[in-house]
């Protein structure tokens, strides 16, 4: 375990709501108890004013920084940018990460025990959408007692929730930091959503989302992984990472064993991923992600931005996303000038597809410290 | 804070064309220098638009709002008159379309001012004569072949562009070096640079 510039070992809290009053959800339906996992890291200063919201995308938790344990396999997602000294400096900032509603790594999910019944919700879990779960982050502020964020961030599906808190809840945040994102969901995101579900579907094991008293899902669960990271990368990066090299054999075997690195990466991931994850889950989030449309109800991406205009934006695309193409950060860029906010946007080259936000860490370091330097500045934090 | 003796000459004569606390917009604004100054001279409201990587960086180093992006797509997304002046400092010459540039330029603000280095200066036109090469001015010294490319214009060219285009010329700023240099007949003989403000 390296502790240098780590914010050191942490443990995961939760916060449950929503007892007495079940929550409103976008789809008409309730919810309640809500229980949201969460860590936090460095020191809240006395006027509340340095706080960090950080927001995962669809496969991670609240567990973005530091370790569990002495283990050295129990570092948090985003510890390359998130600690002391890093790119959200935790010697400044008061750093936040919860797990999703809808998650499966310690928040309310489908995989949780609905209280009616005694038992999982399965697929009596109510659809929610990226609105739901940034309203359940925005309860989580309330119990911590953060009335306005100095900044969100986030990647991916972390910055479809950075952009909903920037539209539902403007007078709560000074700056945003949607990363690698988009404000809606396209067709080819929702087709790759499908080709996940369809997988787990397939895997007579999902049994319509009744199968926590038996055998998981886990080939669907896997096969839906492996479609994903394969759409996280890009044609170079698999070149780079892999080639055409061969795993553990000099030559052809004419089979159909695992040869190629690539496929035994792929199964790796996928393998390791029904080790934390909740099939269920895999469904619930990738179906928010799909209903993303910040568009909806209004006349066009302007307008959803009519009243937050006074966040200031910093907007991160990578050259080699094709999950998350450039053209929907300039999109957005674009709608967010049209109301005179104040964003900044770099498209960072870079080979490593969709990936890249997480990997990409000596410029997002520069990048973002800065940026946040300045906010800090132009919202008098002490 | 930035000191004004240590800003680039025309970048000096610029600034004194802005007023404390406009709005304003440097289109090619490179390493941030000039939106740096007048955020701390003048407590503008700034943004800038750049297209290198390194130039972004350096920008958002130094505090200021940019966005990356090619001039020609990126204007549009301004409505109209939002910013008092809209900057345009030693980068006409990489414009594919400085027509549509200018137009736009007035669209989004109540007045531009665009510098550029001189190509009719006599130097320049010596050095053309006498070497048979394509002359680089002082204030933008790359050889012909390096990126991005410049195309040489003139004071008498830029005139005859704004004439061409119904631009209204309201100041002219003629500079040899960091000197002044008077507004007669020979400016495009003596002038290295020149800034003008546009409506």
């Amino acid at each position: 375990m390296n502790t240098n510039n780590s914010v050191g070992i942490v443990a995961t809290q939760s916060f449950t709501f929503a007892d007495d009053a079940p929550m409103q959800l976008d789809s008409g339906e309730t919810l309640g108890p809500i229980t949201l996992a969460y860590e936090t890291y460095g020191t809240l200063n006395p006027d509340r004013t340095n706080a960090i919201l950080i927001l995962h995308a669809l496969s991670g938790h609240a567990h973005c920084a530091g370790y569990h344990s002495s283990d050295e396999k129990t570092l948090g997602w985003w510890d390359d940018c998130i600690g002391p000294g890093k790119a959200f400096d935790t010697n400044k900032f008061f750093v936040i990460c919860s797990n999703v509603l809808g998650g499966c790594q310690g928040s309310t999910g489908p995989g949780s025990i609905n209280p009616k019944t005694g038992k999982e919700y399965g697929l009596n879990f109510p659809v929610i959408t990226v609105g739901d779960m940034v309203r359940a982050q925005a309860r989580l502020l309330d119990h911590l007692g953060i009335a306005k964020l100095l900044a969100i961030a986030g990647g991916s599906m972390g910055g479809m929730q950075v952009l909903e808190w920037c539209a539902r809840y403007p007078e709560r945040v000074c700056a945003a930091l949607p990363l690698a994102t988009t404000a809606r969901h396209s067709p080819m995101l929702i087709a790759f959503s499908e080709v996940g579900r369809q997988a787990i579907y397939a895997d007579p094991n999902w049994n319509r989302g009744d199968y926590y008293d038996g055998t998981r899902p886990n080939a669907g669960l896997a096969l839906a992984r492996m479609i994903g990271h394969i759409t996280y990368l890009s044609e170079t990066s698999m070149h780079d990472k892999f080639g055409r090299r061969l795993e553990e054999r000099e030559r052809f075997g004419f089979d159909f064993e695992t040869e190629f690195a690539i496929e035994s990466y792929l199964r790796y991931k996928g393998e390791r991923f029904t080790e934390r994850f909740d099939a269920n889950s895999y469904l619930y989030i990738t179906k928010a992600m799909d209903y993303f449309d910040l568009c909806n109800g209004h006349r066009n991406l302007a307008a959803a931005f009519a009243n937050s205009a006074k966040i200031v934006y910093l907007v991160v695309s990578f050259t080699s996303d094709w999950l998350y193409p450039t053209y929907h950060s300039k999109e957005l860029v674009s709608a967010l000038t049209a109301v005179g906010a104040d964003v900044s946007y770099l498209n960072i080259k870079s080979s490593w597809g969709h990936d890249a936000f997480l990997l990409e860490v000596e410029t997002m370091t520069g990048l973002v410290s800065n940026f946040l330097d300045r906010i800090v500045n132009e919202f008098g934090v002490k | 804070m930035n000191d004004k003796t240590n800003l680039r000459a025309d970048l000096r004569a610029v600034a004194e064309l802005i007023q404390p606390g406009e709005k304003v917009l440097d289109l090619g604004c490179g390493d941030g220098t000039l939106l740096r100054y007048l955020l701390d001279a003048k407590q503008i409201t700034g943004r800038g638009v750049e297209l290198s990587e390194e130039g972004v960086l350096t920008c958002v180093r130094k505090g200021v709002s940019v966005r990356q992006g090619d001039l020609h797509e990126g204007l549009g997304d301004y409505p109209d008159d939002s910013f008092d002046t809209v900057i345009l400092s030693y980068t006409i010459p990489y414009l594919n379309d400085p027509a549509f540039i200018m137009k736009e330029m007035l669209r989004v603000g109540r007045r531009a001012i665009v510098s550029f280095p001189n190509w009719g200066h006599w130097r320049c036109r010596l050095s053309f004569l006498l070497t048979g090469r394509i002359p680089v001015t002082p204030g933008l010294p790359q050889p012909w072949d390096t990126s991005p490319r410049a195309r040489p214009l003139t004071i008498r060219d830029f005139g005859e562009f704004c004439e061409r285009h119904h631009v209204r010329i309201t100041q002219e700023i003629y500079l040899q070096g960091a000197h002044r240099v008077p507004v007669r007949r020979d400016k495009n003989l003596r002038a290295t640079t020149a800034i003008f403000e546009l409506v």
